[in-house]
């Protein structure tokens, strides 16, 4: 007793540990993507090491992918040499090794974070790890998802487990019922400003409360997602009867075992009197649409607020005058003072059906700005696009003036084909404002989708 | 532990003074596109180190030095120890921003917090991140904006020498060991596949869905 619901999938999956401190950890489930496996496969086949549990690994390529793809686009025709090597090596290696792999041609790629629960393999209550920070992800289905580093992905192939410290407990309280035009989104971004970017560094975060509750799966991942941005490799969420209705559509287990598994998964949640190292809890009613100024996560303000010119903290001050003069800010004094050239909506925070179906609301019946160079919709899978396609959404964006692609990461990093030009600037619904994380020099604003169309409409922030 | 002298990491100290440098300054995502583990020292802070924008495999020497930042100014060339801020290395998992750090020279890392998936990865590599409060970050900014400083590292008696001062740190044994010896993780973990087998049959039968496959 007294656990908290990461003690517990700790405990569950705790094999030894070592001296120094560290744990084996049992991992039930393993995503690869083309970017950090390449050099992890290299290490197995210098070792002559064959992976400790094949089925365990599900694999896409999402980073390299162009998303502008005919049906019978093949990898040979990536333009850029040097992708196409590495979604090449990716194939390659999942046929070496024999593990399954929604391929560029598959109807179910996409990006990791989005394929993995919509195709039924996030399951409560398992450890899932990949080489990629967002693996947050998955918490929201009461996991323990973290990111890891390709040295982690081969000892992780080579073992299926991982030798880790375990974290420290924080729990963070969404409570309260927000107003009408606030999303998840907002929701995460003003949690990374109130605690900072290094506020759950070495802590998973539980986050739970009646906001919580209330909310669906899609939103719950999107919490989840952004929880490295708050600095916590770890999120999590509680499994509740919101999680089991979204896998009894998803997953393809026989009725009497997930009829066993629902029995199981109730059982993971937080004990009452469980302690957490820190905790706190945050007033949702009172949240704006909120969106990034700067060059870091916590940098963000409501939509209608001054953007700020100091920094509250003494030794930060240098970042505030960096992330001004990067991002282009000078005498502007808000958000609506700014210029926006293009608008990109998807990435593993904000590519799901929910997020389509929110900013195709915004758009039904509008155009774009005349000022905004281009607006795209990425859906973040396959089977989200098929969806949207089947309720009409695309047209209402390609109405607008968006253009309707394919799946993958596209502009949330500049690594395909998508990118901004030096100096562009760009309202987006992915997770890093980072310099040069969506081409080099160009500008970055976080905000939901909702606030993106909006934005796209207008070819500037503004309120609704 | 090898020889005495193995465990003293004795060169000039870089610093950019700055909070949260993220992954993504470490090495932009351009660069991970290779399928190498090595060869990443000339991408290291790609965006602030060039003026212009690189592309995998395009030589250093053709590209236009930002001569204002630190590690293009000669003294600094060589530098093993870089000194930053809070959160050092947030952002992406990618092992790559290591490898940079490493394939440049860089041995130790000084600041006041790190990110989470960084830190793991460096003692995969043999980089050594130290973790200090940050008003003794504030001094070691101090003594090093004066000039540039020939710092000191010492594993064994986790302390950090500059001019005269003397900075101690705390590490783990086993991970100190680790930097030193660069012990494969994977070895250590196998001696326990009884183990892990074990625990795996026990999982099969306790939580069958897990390992079911259509
Ligand atoms: S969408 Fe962006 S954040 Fe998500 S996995 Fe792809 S690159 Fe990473």
């Amino acid at each position: 007793m007294h656990s908290t619901l990461y003690d517990k999938l700790w405990n569950e999956h705790f094999v030894t540990s070592f001296d120094s401190g560290e744990s084996l950890i049992y991992i039930d489930r393993h995503y690869l993507h083309e970017v950090t496996s390449p050099q992890a496969f290299e290490g197995l086949i210098k070792k002559n090491i064959k992976p400790w549990r094949v089925d365990a690994n599900i694999a896409t390529p999402d980073h390299n992918v162009p998303t502008i793809r005919a049906k019978s686009f093949a990898i040979e025709s990536i333009d850029d040499e040097i992708s196409k090597i590495q979604v090449k090596e990716l194939d390659k290696n999942c046929d070496l090794f024999g593990i399954k792999q929604f391929d560029i041609k598959s109807l179910n790629q996409g990006i990791v974070h989005v394929i993995g629960p919509e195709l039924g393999y996030t399951l409560p209550g398992m450890t899932i790890v990949c080489g990629d920070s967002h693996t947050s992800t998955h918490g929201a289905f009461g996991c323990l998802a973290m990111g890891i580093g390709t040295s982690e992905v081969e000892h992780v192939l080579a073992t299926q487990c991982l030798k880790i410290s375990k974290l420290k407990n924080m729990r963070v309280n969404f409570e309260g019922i927000p107003s009408p035009d606030i999303t998840s989104k907002d929701v995460i971004l003003f949690l990374i400003r109130t605690i900072g970017v290094s506020g759950g560094n070495g802590h998973a975060i539980e986050f739970a409360g009646s906001y919580i509750e209330n909310i669906s799966m899609e939103a719950r991942m999107t919490i989840c997602n952004m929880s490295i941005e708050a600095g916590a490799k770890v999120g999590l969420i509680a499994p509740d009867q919101t999680t089991f209705n979204y896998l009894k559509r998803s997953s393809n287990l026989p009725r009497e075992l997930l009829t066993d598994a629902i029995e199981f998964w109730s059982t993971l949640k937080t004990d009452p009197d469980a302690k957490f190292d820190k905790e706190i809890t945050i007033d949702v009613s009172k949240i704006k649409p909120q969106i990034s100024w700067g060059t870091s996560p916590e940098m963000v303000i409501d939509f209608d607020e001054t953007i700020p010119s100091t920094s509250t903290r003494k030794e930060n001050q240098k970042n505030f005058e960096n992330a001004r003069k990067y991002m282009g800010i000078k005498d502007e004094k808000k958000l609506s003072d700014l210029k926006f050239d293009r608008v990109f909506i998807g990435s593993c925070t904000n590519s799901r059906i929910e997020d389509l179906r929110d900013a195709a609301k915004v758009l039904e019946g509008k155009k774009i700005s005349k000022k905004i160079l281009q607006a795209i919709v990425v859906p973040g899978s396959g089977q989200v696009k098929k969806q949207a396609e089947s309720e009409g959404l695309h047209s209402i964006f390609i109405d607008a003036g968006f253009e309707w692609r394919e799946s993958g990461c596209s502009m949330c990093l500049g690594m395909n084909p998508d990118r901004l030009s030096p100096y562009e600037r760009c309202a987006s619904t992915s997770n890093r404002n980072f310099e040069g994380r969506q081409g080099n020099l160009g500008r970055t604003h976080l905000m939901s989708p909702k606030m993106a169309a909006l934005t796209a409409i207008h070819g500037k922030v503004i309120g609704q | 532990m090898r020889t005495e002298d193995n465990i003293q990491i004795e060169g000039i100290m870089a610093f950019i003074d700055r909070d949260n440098i993220d992954t993504d300054q470490i090495i932009p995502t351009e660069y991970l596109k290779s399928i190498k583990k090595f060869g990443y020292e000339d991408y290291l802070f790609d965006g602030w180190r060039y003026l212009d924008e690189g592309k995998l495999g395009v030589s250093k020497t053709s590209r236009k030095l930002n001569n204002e930042f630190i590690l293009n100014q000669p003294i600094f060339m060589t530098s093993k120890i870089l000194l930053a801020r809070d959160n050092f290395g947030c952002g992406s998992s990618r092992e790559h921003a290591v490898w940079a750090l490493r394939d440049f020279g860089i041995q130790v890392i000084i600041a006041s917090s790190f990110g989470d998936i960084f830190y793991n990865n460096c003692f995969k590599n043999g980089l050594l991140p130290i973790n200090l409060s940050r008003s003794v970050i504030d001094r070691l900014f101090q003594l090093s904006a004066q000039d540039a400083q020939l710092v000191k590292v010492c594993l064994q008696s986790r302390n950090i020498y500059l001019q005269g001062e003397e900075f101690s740190f705390n590490l783990e044994d086993d991970l100190a060991d680790r930097i030193i010896n660069q012990f494969d993780d994977i070895d250590i973990s196998l001696k326990f596949a009884d183990k892990i087998s074990c625990f795996e049959q026990d999982r099969i039968t306790k939580r069958p869905w897990i390992f079911y496959n259509e």
